[in-house]
């Protein structure tokens, strides 16, 4: 029996179609616009003006407080602004406007492929490294990486967990980079095993990706500490309370962080980053985008330099289909509806979906007929059917008492629901208001 | 770019089923009953169907249109299913007026007053069904003869009826005439309702609910097996004061209700454990009303007191929440 999380989950289509298109380096844009928010936490604070000439891996706005973090320069080129544009929320944010000159990085960066195994760096000096260069959680959450590896007070770590689930259908990202570049993520476990402090690192990888989970219980034999389990197919697994319960069987308590059971999760492609940053000097200013969806003529996946448009990745893809209906940024069950193709590529965008226009819509809304398979759904054990009715009609404080703020808004309600009711909507409408009603009450 | 683009908050995905696969797929599994049933009391058991369906489309109709001015919901299936259902609990040679009562009832009173599918909270079908009987209490039990039974006459009594007539006059258990042995209790060659004679039958319907995920087997089996263990403990007291548990499981309505009637999705419990809780209720009141209450069968009773205590059920028992309570 392979392991998965206890309660709830949904397995949707995977339509993983570009998991065999090895990872192509996409060429560098004529602009990005790098937004300064791409991250959990306080926006940085540009540090360039108009006129000024960067380069690739230069900081250009710097992290505000511990829970922020520094953006670098993707490109080298000369700013052309700094102005508000629309991010993938669909909401004006600062950033910075740069038009691209040559291709000339930081000095200090190695840019060559040569695996560096040998770790010459101490813990604290790997903490403060992943916080300089701009390392936030690459699976999508984007929390700042650094403010992860150092525990509360009175808390300890005892393990790392490295999320190569990639429960999301379409995307490869993940897939791909761990087949590419086994041994630099497994050096990057290393790092922010010194980190951490900690002796032991497992990494979870769905079942339906045996290539990657054969390479790297292969590999991880000559690292210390680091093993790989296989894990059933089963959404949303990727979700960091889910990966916890799979791997470990611990439950993280309602409201408490996954270090409240010992345990610290990061992506791989996150341990990449890590990687790279401490290893070869580079910042975060590329990652792996997948380019997907049927009526995409070359599903792929991209190294993407942070704040490429999203239409230079769907050129590179084919170009436009005749029928798409929606773009999002992300996989299908959390990403997020873009409303433009100018939208840049973020620290947190692992993938670009094009759904034709026969998926894009949702289908007829029915009654409700408590057939309870949301409740059966949930991987929090909530009652969705419950929760969206109590937001529909504004009973907050009840909501609160039924946990509407432990709901990790995988959307598994809403996708398994046969009447086609919006409930992970108005469970998110109600979380707003429960959290707001929590905030006012500690001030 | 030109074209517009769909914003729309995610899931971006659905699952491929829908409201009206779930109800078709309840009506799926309601056709081999419905075939045995015509095939023992013939035409009139498809007339009986045909009338009830036909009257629950055209109340549920009516009413949504002119009485509540929405628009019409008949093609969901549900309403079809409370026709299937309803036709189910009477028998066979029930007249035609009678159903169209029935039919009335269950819409009318059952669902739409209410508020229509999902909202009510008794089980359509049960709310006719008892109407009728409470209404029409000789035209209700008059059960027409199986074909196969090889009982003479027109009409003949349930193996519940007889038994209960039975021990009323003192007769023991081992004495009571005219009781089908169990293979023709299991295949359905006996007296009764239209569709509730055949268990092997039902519960071939309801493995097939089960194989598409429609219902879940706490209710059923919860329900069978406090039946079974209650009416066991007391026929194993003294045999010829109880009958036999096979008797309970097999005849009467007990198997048409723990399979079809108590897992309606909109009045049964919305947790596994509330289900459970509400399968053994119901189980504790059918066999309580067939052993020692005024009728002969308590199914229908059991199945609507444990849907007026389901909302409580749903408010109080919670299912397992990640990370503890």
């Amino acid at each position: 029996m392979l392991k998965t999380f206890k309660i709830g989950g949904v397995h949707p289509p995977e339509n993983k179609l570009s998991k065999d298109k090895a990872i192509e380096a996409l060429p560098v844009p004529a602009t990005v616009f790098i937004p300064v928010a791409q991250h959990i936490g306080a926006p940085a604070t540009p540090v360039v003006k108009r006129g000024d000439e960067v380069k690739v891996g230069q900081i250009i706005a710097k992290s505000s407080s511990f829970v922020s973090t520094n953006i670098h320069s993707s490109v080298s080129g000369k700013v052309k602004k700094v102005d508000f544009s629309a991010d993938s929320s669909g909401y004006p944010k600062q950033g910075i406007f740069i038009d691209v000159e040559g291709d000339e990085w930081v000095e200090e960066i190695d840019r060559s492929e040569d695996l560096i195994k040998e770790i010459s760096i101490e813990g604290s000096e790997i903490v403060q490294k992943i916080q300089d260069a701009g390392i936030v959680g690459l699976g999508g959450a984007t929390f700042p990486t650094h403010v992860k590896l150092v525990p509360p007070k009175g808390m300890k770590a005892e393990v790392l967990l490295i999320n190569g689930v990639e429960c999301e259908p379409y995307l490869t990202s993940d897939h791909r980079l761990m087949l590419e570049k086994a041994d630099e993520i497994l050096v990057g476990i290393q790092l922010l095993m010194k980190a951490m402090n900690v002796d032991k690192a497992v990494i979870g990888i769905e079942n339906n990706k045996p290539d990657a989970i054969k390479l790297l219980s292969e590999k991880c034999k000559s690292y210390n500490g680091v093993s790989v389990v296989a894990l059933k197919v089963q959404y949303p697994q990727g979700g960091e309370k889910q990966l916890i319960n799979a791997v470990t069987g611990k439950e993280v308590p309602s409201g408490a962080l996954p270090i409240a059971v010992g345990a610290v999760v990061s992506n791989v492609g996150t341990a990449f980053a890590v990687y790279e940053a401490i290893q070869k000097n580079k910042p975060l200013v590329e990652r792996v985008v997948t380019v997907t969806g049927k009526g995409v003529a070359k599903p792929s996946n991209f190294k993407v330099r942070i704040g490429t448009a999203t239409s230079e990745l769907v050129e590179a893809a084919g170009g436009l289909p005749e029928d798409t209906g929606k773009i999002i940024s992300g996989g299908p069950m959390m990403g997020r509806a873009m409303s433009s193709l100018d939208i840049p590529v973020t620290k947190g965008t692992s993938g670009i979906l094009i759904m034709q226009e026969n998926e894009a819509n949702r289908g007829e809304t029915l009654s409700c007929i408590r057939c309870s398979r949301c409740t059966t759904v949930c991987p929090m054990g909530l009652e969705p059917y419950l929760l969206k009715k109590l937001g529909e009609n504004q009973i907050f404080d009840r909501a609160e008492k039924e946990r509407v703020m432990d709901c990790i808004e995988c959307g598994s309600c809403s996708y398994t629901c046969p009447s086609n009711l919006p409930l992970l909507d108005y469970i998110r409408f109600g979380k707003g208001k429960v959290g707001a009603i929590i905030r006012s009450r500690k001030k | 770019m030109s074209k517009l683009l769909t914003v729309s908050p995610s899931p971006h995905v659905h699952s491929s089923d829908s409201t009206q696969k779930i109800m078709y797929r309840v009506v799926y599994a309601m056709i081999p009953a419905l075939l045995w049933s015509v095939f023992i009391f013939g035409f009139d058991a498809l007339r009986v169907t045909l009338i009830a369906v036909a009257a629950c489309l055209a109340f549920e109709y009516l009413i949504q249109k002119y009485l509540m001015k929405t628009e019409p919901t008949i093609t969901d299936g549900s309403a079809l299913i409370t026709g299937i259902l309803l036709a189910f609990n009477v028998p066979a040679s029930i007249p035609w007026w009678i159903i169209v009562i029935g039919a009335m009832a269950a819409m009318g009173i059952g669902k739409l007053s209410f508020g229509g599918l999902g909202s009510n909270i008794f089980n359509p079908a049960l709310v006719g069904r008892v109407f009728l009987l409470i209404s029409f209490p000789v035209q209700m039990t008059s059960w027409p003869v199986a074909k196969m039974s090889g009982i003479d006459g027109v009409t003949a009594a349930t193996p519940l009826a007889l038994i209960k007539e039975g021990l009323k006059n003192g007769v023991p258990v081992s004495q009571i005439q005219g009781l089908p042995d169990f293979t023709d209790m299991a295949l359905g060659i006996n007296a009764g309702s239209l569709g509730e004679i055949s268990a092997l039958l039902l519960v071939l319907g309801g493995l097939y609910m089960l194989w598409k995920k429609v219902i879940t087997w706490h209710i059923p089996v919860s329900i069978l097996l406090t039946v079974a263990i209650i009416s066991g403990v007391f026929w194993m007291i003294d045999p010829e004061m109880y009958v036999n548990p096979i008797y309970h499981i097999l005849t009467g309505g007990l198997m048409l209700g723990a399979v079809f009637m108590a897992t309606d999705m909109v009045t049964s419990p919305m947790t596994t454990k509330g289900q459970i809780i509400y399968g053994v209720g119901i189980g504790v009141i059918t066999i309580s009303i067939r052993m020692f209450g005024a009728y002969p069968e308590g199914i229908s009773f059991a199945i609507l007191i444990m849907n007026a205590v389901t909302p409580l059920l749903n408010y109080y028992i919670k299912p397992k929440r990640f990370g503890g309570q």
